[in-house]
């Protein structure tokens, strides 16, 4: 880098804090981290105002796509764009093999915890998991039980949030084997960031992940029920106001199949049809947005007409696959997270490539009492709920909040959980006409059908207020481009 | 095709005609009324009103400017542009997945422009200008819709709200029209009445196309022949009825397990009588009740299309 260029970049960089998180481009020393410094030689070379202006045009483009999420507990219809970062967030080689290795062991591992579960439950009668504690889980469906799964795959589609503590470790904050979101948005940052930064996007050996939609079918494809060659797939979401619908829109259309809603959907001895112009036409496989709670009045919650009578009892008969199956959210309680790697070892034998986040378990007397004495310095989260809702961050609590948890917690302590206020990575976004550190997690997406594919990268969501550590779109996140290198 | 997207892409079409209509006869009503006397502002603009096939609401206050204002910018009224530019807007991102992104794009483009503040200054500034923006985008979107959707079922139902929609407008506005075109009140000069068939055709796009079959000798007669009968002019009447004809037809053929005869009788008839009718034959008897009935019976095929396509039983179905 020539003299004239590192003026600029400090420039740009300001008075940008370094200190003990791990930042994604520098060093403690204020060193760049060699997969970074293309990109800052671009940055510093670039004319003060062009950022300004290649971000306000990719803001147009988002607007204009309709790349929009709508936000809750406002006007309905009330839509926003989902806050974009210029800058990518980059991953070596060498780091991404580790998380890929370490998300196909955990993933095989908790498929396997919830075919035990809803068949044997060996792992229960082994005393490795306490049983009250998945009983109690208010996301197990005792209508699974016993239930013929296809290829005994349970979770199709899997989201795991990863953080970067201070010493550089990539851990897992939590796994969505629900409906886990966002991956359009990691499809249409990478499309918008070819489109700001062609020759430095085009220079650095990024791997592709535009191929996701593709894996996707396939891997819905190879889970249709035996005896369908040629399978109808659709994708069943709750309709227009929920807020991922962009998302569920732009995967039907990239895949080339139709998005259904419930009211599209009817079943007749036990076979699922969707109303078309044509007449009834068979569905045989269900990508399903729509939660377990809403997806069958008959079995699930009666007052629910987002989903599909008589869906579930259609699914039991093995005439349609529905995937994620229900009762996944059993695997990503928070409390179960705590025994995930318990469930590696006991399944396959092997110790976790990729380690948790350290849990204290508040059904368990002595972690409780250690907990409510350090309530300040701990985040608690409730079990069952995600996208950072319910949850209490120790350090920016005020009394009030932490006397109001720790009444919660007394009151029903298994539905809480106590962790460290992790100071997990920070990366630099463009805030103003800056460059300021961000707070990041990582959300590779998974998918398992015949195998397991995660492709190269995953949402990098960005907490955009400054020393914020909620990532969540709902509470105000954005994200980021992200980028494994080649090599 | 799932038959709340067929329901969506056909909605989708005729509240941007409809937007479309409202635009361009509103653009007309304005420069009409430079012309009118002030004691005649009223009357022409509810008869405008009644042209867009409105009963209620719209009641004048006196400032044309407050009136179209609201005509194009209150969005609780279903009347305005704004109103139907939202509907069509919604519609579509219901079926996001059916339709082309180029032309969602495009839609959505339309959707924040005339949404946005400046729209509004602008109207304030120059509204026929803002007006012509509209209009613009809307053919984009049309011109986008036929150029990058495949010309399946989905596009044919496009086809078919567009058709119907205007062939329903068309017929309002001739209706409501027909009384001054044909007993013009006794001091109206005759200047006035010309402007008015101007304005007329001006209202569906028209006026051109007239010159070139008729000169611009303007007849009340012609004016209606054209509008209603013309074979070859996309906003005359039995041109559209030809396009859903034709829009029914594909649709039927693209499925082809269950055939909507009821449906196929209905279009076919009023192709068939708009086909084989003379103008002559339409003034000697009662062009109103002609009017009329094209309406009743676009409102009968509009039933048929939703009986048949969208909200059958099951049972029906799958008896087949």
């Amino acid at each position: 880098m020539n003299a004239a260029h590192s003026t600029e970049l400090d420039a740009l960089f300001g008075n940008y804090p370094l200190d003990q998180a791990f930042d994604e481009m520098r060093r403690r020393d204020g060193e760049l981290r060699p997969q970074y410094r293309a990109l800052a030689e671009t940055l510093a070379g670039l004319p003060a105002d062009e950022l300004h202006r290649r971000k306000q045009s990719a803001d147009l483009s988002f607007l204009t796509q309709g790349i929009t999420f709508t936000v809750y507990g406002r006007d309905e219809g009330t839509e926003r764009i989902f806050p974009y970062d210029l800058l990518p967030r980059i991953v070596t080689a060498q780091e991404w093999e580790r998380i890929e290795k370490g998300l196909t062991q955990r993933i095989t591992a908790l498929n396997l915890f919830l075919r035990d579960v809803y068949s044997d439950a060996k792992i229960l009668a082994d005393h490795v998991i306490p049983r009250d504690l998945v009983y109690s889980c208010k996301h197990y469906r005792r209508p699974m039980k016993g239930l013929q799964v296809p290829r005994n795959v349970y979770v199709g589609v899997v989201g795991s949030d990863l953080l970067r503590l201070n010493t550089g470790e990539f851990v897992v904050l939590e796994d969505n084997l629900r409906v886990p979101s966002g991956v359009s948005y990691m499809l249409t940052n990478r499309r918008v960031m070819k489109r700001t930064f062609p020759q430095l996007f085009n220079s650095y050996g990024v791997r592709p992940v535009e191929h996701y939609p593709q894996l996707l079918l396939a891997t819905l494809r190879s889970l249709a029920p035996e005896g369908r060659p040629e399978p109808n797939i659709v994708l069943l979401t709750p309709g227009v106001f929920n807020s991922a619908y962009f998302e569920h829109t732009y995967l039907a259309r990239q895949m080339g199949i139709d998005l259904v809603e419930g009211r599209d959907l009817v079943t007749h001895d036990n076979i699922v049809y969707m109303r078309t112009t044509d007449g009834l036409k068979r569905v045989d496989v269900i990508y399903r947005r729509v939660d377990d709670d809403f997806s069958d009045p008959l079995i699930f919650r009666s007052d629910s007409s987002l989903g599909c009578a008589g869906l579930f009892n259609a699914y039991r008969a093995g005439n349609v696959t529905v995937s994620n199956a229900f009762g996944t959210g059993l695997a990503d309680d928070k409390a179960i997270y705590a025994y995930v790697p318990r469930m590696i070892k006991y399944y396959l034998d092997e110790d976790p490539i990729l380690n948790n986040v350290e849990t204290f378990l508040l059904g368990e007397d002595k972690e409780r009492r250690h907990v409510l004495a350090n309530l300040d310095k701990l985040v608690v989260k409730a079990v069952g709920e995600s996208g950072g809702y319910g949850m209490l961050i120790g350090p920016h609590s005020t009394a009030k909040q932490r006397e109001e948890f720790a009444r919660a917690i007394e009151a029903n302590p298994r539905n809480y959980i106590a962790q460290p206020t992790l100071d997990f990575s920070r990366a630099p976004c463009f805030i103003g006409d800056k460059l300021e550190p961000r707070h990041v997690d990582l959300r590779p997406y998974i998918l398992y059908g015949d195998k397991i594919n995660i492709v190269p990268g995953g949402l990098t969501r960005v907490a955009l207020e400054r020393g914020s550590l909620v990532v969540n779109s709902s509470q105000g996140g954005g994200s980021k481009d992200t980028w494994v290198l080649d090599s | 095709m799932l038959s709340r997207v067929a329901d969506s892409l056909y909605w989708m079409s005729r509240y941007l005609e409809r937007a479309e209509n409202t635009v361009r006869q509103l653009d007309v009503t304005m420069n009409l009324m430079l012309d009118t006397g002030p004691d005649q502002l009223e009357a022409r603009w509810l008869r405008m009103v009644a042209g867009l096939g409105k009963q209620v609401g719209m009641v004048w206050n006196g400032s044309l400017e407050d009136m179209a204002y609201n005509m194009v910018f209150d969005s609780s009224e279903p009347a305005s542009v704004i109103y139907c530019v939202n509907g069509a807007r919604e519609n579509a991102r219901q079926v996001r997945e059916e339709i082309s992104t180029e032309q969602w794009q495009r839609l959505n483009r339309l959707f924040h422009h005339i949404n946005s503040p400046q729209a509004q200054d602008q109207f304030r500034a120059d509204a026929s200008e803002l007006m012509a923006s509209i209009v613009d985008g809307m053919y984009l979107f049309k011109g986008t819709t036929d150029t990058t959707m495949i010309h399946g079922q989905g596009w044919q139902f496009i086809r078919l709200g567009r058709y119907l929609e205007r062939a329903y407008a068309t017929a309002t506005l001739l209706e409501v029209n027909q009384p001054q075109l044909f007993q013009p009140s006794a001091d109206e000069r005759s200047e006035y009445s010309y402007l008015e068939l101007v304005g007329l055709l001006r209202s569906c796009t028209s006026f051109e196309a007239y010159c070139q079959v008729y000169t611009a000798d303007l007849s009340p007669d012609r004016v209606l022949e054209f509008l209603l009968l013309n074979r070859d002019f996309p906003h005359a009447i039995r041109y559209c009825i030809d396009g859903a004809h034709e829009a029914t037809d594909a649709i039927q053929r693209s499925g082809g397990r269950r055939s909507p005869d009821e449906l196929t009788a209905s279009i076919g008839r009023l192709h068939a009588m708009l086909g084989f009718t003379s103008i002559r034959e339409v003034l000697h008897g009662d062009p109103a009740a002609f009017l009329h009935a094209i309406r009743e019976q676009c409102l009968h095929i509009h039933e048929l299309i939703y009986r048949h396509y969208v909200q059958y039983s099951i049972q029906s179905a799958l008896a087949v």
